[in-house]
Parts: C-alpha cells; sequence; structure tokens
C-alpha cells in the first residue's frame, strides 16, 4: 500500500472503455442472432461482465473501492438469476424438449 | 510491456467472445465463454483488483458456468436442435449490434478524463482488506439482503425444477 500502480499509468482508460463497449455489443449481438436459449442466458452474462469490467476499472481508476464492491453485488445477483433461468430453461425443456426460443410461444396473449 | 499485457489479455477476451457468438456447437459456445471469464479475471489483477479477480474466478468460471455445462450436458443438445434465422434478420441484428457499438463509444467520447488524477491513485483500492472493510461497515444492510436475495434464488430454482408443482 501506498505506492502507485504502474500499469495505470502506461494504459489510458479509454482502453477499458474501449474493451468493455466490444463485449457489451458482442452480447447483444448474441440475443439477436442466436436462438437457443441457454446461449442467450450467456450472452446476458457477457453484458454483465462487460459492465462489472467498466465499473472496476473506474474505481481503480478514480481510487475509490465503492464501484468494486458494487461489482461484488451484481456477480451476487447475477448468480442467483442465472439459478433461475436455468431452472426455467430446464422445465421448458421438459415439456416441450427443444431450448429453441422460436417455438416458446405459450405465453402469447 | 503492460501494454503488451493488455493487448494480450483483451485479444483473448474479445476473441473468445466472438467465437461464443458464431460458434454452432452450443458446448463449444458454453467453454468459449469460460476462456472470456478467465481472461476478465486477468483484467481484474493488471488493474490491481485481486478481490474481484478471485471472485470472478470461483463464481463466474467456477460455480455458474459449471451450472451451464451441467444444465447443456442434461439436456443433451445437437448442433440441428437450433433453427436457423433468416439471413435478412441475421443481418438486421448484427446492424443493429454495430451501431449500439458506434453510440456508446460515441457516447464515451465525451467524458472529460481530466479530473481522473492516476498519479495520486493509491494501490490498495481493490485489496480484499479494504473491501471487507468498507463491506462490512457501509455495506451491511445490502450484504446481508444479498443472502435473503440468494436463499430466495435457491428455493425458486428448486420450486420450478421440480417434477409436478
Amino acid at each position: 500500500m501506498g505506492e502507485v500502480n504502474t500499469f495505470m499509468q502506461s494504459i489510458p482508460l479509454e482502453y477499458f472503455i474501449i474493451l468493455s463497449s466490444v463485449l457489451f455489443s458482442l452480447g447483444v449481438l448474441g440475443v439477436l442472432v442466436r436462438k437457443n436459449a441457454i446461449v442467450m442466458l450467456g450472452c446476458v452474462e457477457l453484458m454483465l461482465n462487460s459492465v462489472n469490467l467498466l465499473l472496476a476499472a473506474f474505481s481503480a481508476y478514480n481510487g475509490n473501492s465503492d464501484g468494486q464492491l458494487l461489482v461484488f453485488f451484481i456477480m451476487v445477483v447475477a448468480a442467483a438469476e442465472v439459478a433461475v433461468g436455468l431452472a426455467i430453461i430446464a422445465m421448458l425443456y421438459r415439456n416441450t424438449r427443444s431450448v429453441d426460443v422460436s417455438i416458446f410461444n405459450k405465453l402469447r396473449g | 510491456m503492460d501494454q503488451f499485457l493488455f493487448f494480450l489479455v483483451a485479444f483473448l477476451a474479445v476473441a473468445s467472445a466472438v467465437y461464443f457468438v458464431f460458434a454452432k456447437n452450443p458446448l463449444y459456445a458454453i467453454l468459449s465463454l469460460i476462456v472470456t471469464m478467465f481472461s476478465i479475471a486477468g483484467m481484474y489483477v493488471l488493474l490491481n483488483a485481486q478481490f474481484l479477480a478471485i471472485i470472478q474466478i470461483i463464481v463466474y468460471a467456477g460455480a455458474i458456468m459449471v451450472l451451464f455445462l451441467y444444465i447443456l450436458m442434461m439436456l443433451n443438445l445437437n448442433k440441428e436442435d437450433e433453427s436457423k434465422k433468416s439471413g435478412t434478420l441475421k443481418f438486421i441484428g448484427v446492424f443493429t449490434a454495430g451501431l449500439l457499438l458506434i453510440g456508446i463509444l460515441g457516447v464515451f467520447r465525451g467524458i472529460d478524463q481530466k479530473h481522473v488524477v492516476v498519479a495520486n491513485v493509491d494501490k490498495g483500492v481493490g485489496l480484499t482488506k479494504n473491501l471487507g472493510r468498507l463491506l462490512f461497515n457501509e455495506y451491511v444492510l445490502p450484504f446481508e439482503l444479498a443472502s435473503i436475495l440468494i436463499l430466495a434464488g435457491i428455493v425458486g430454482a428448486v420450486l420450478i425444477g421440480k417434477k409436478d408443482l
């Protein structure tokens, strides 16, 4: 403690912004293009991770620990979400023998 | 050296994410997503956020991704199970995601980075000691609420997954 991380002086914050923007857009692309429900859930995870990376980068560059705790809470919520989401997908597979979202139109009003 | 490490890890993350989105076999897609999670953990190490790096490996690469793989193997999917989307729909998807990327980058270009003084940043920001002290003093109520949320998630998953409700 006390000394400064030299890595942050050689890498500008913009690089992290660009990297996490690319990862977030890839997650959106996956949700739009794929039809497999499990892969779509994984794309949501990818988006959450890109936002986590951005939060951690801003927190580290500003010298404030609060952002990194927010990342911790996002991970907790993501874990609960994945448990429930995968249970729902397993139930849908048991009823329809498929995880293709294009045939999940049972909830149509 | 720092720049080389950053670009290596960033390339690994983006390449495995691209493979994850476009791989035909869902098993390979999820395995590639695990590589992305590990490279994001590497990013946390480079940012000196050691607590987040360990949590990323334990929770994401170790628990969530294993849950994905377990469900995927339980359902025993094949390459043919996913119906094809038409070419126009795929093109619209790629076009929309590209527009989103350009939009996000355009928004972030307006950020004034002058007030981010990296030179004065303490190295101990992401250490477990600091984060734990913060977590159990100021953020102890959200921490306890998160435990209730996890409990509700577990009970909900068991209820949904039961054979006959």
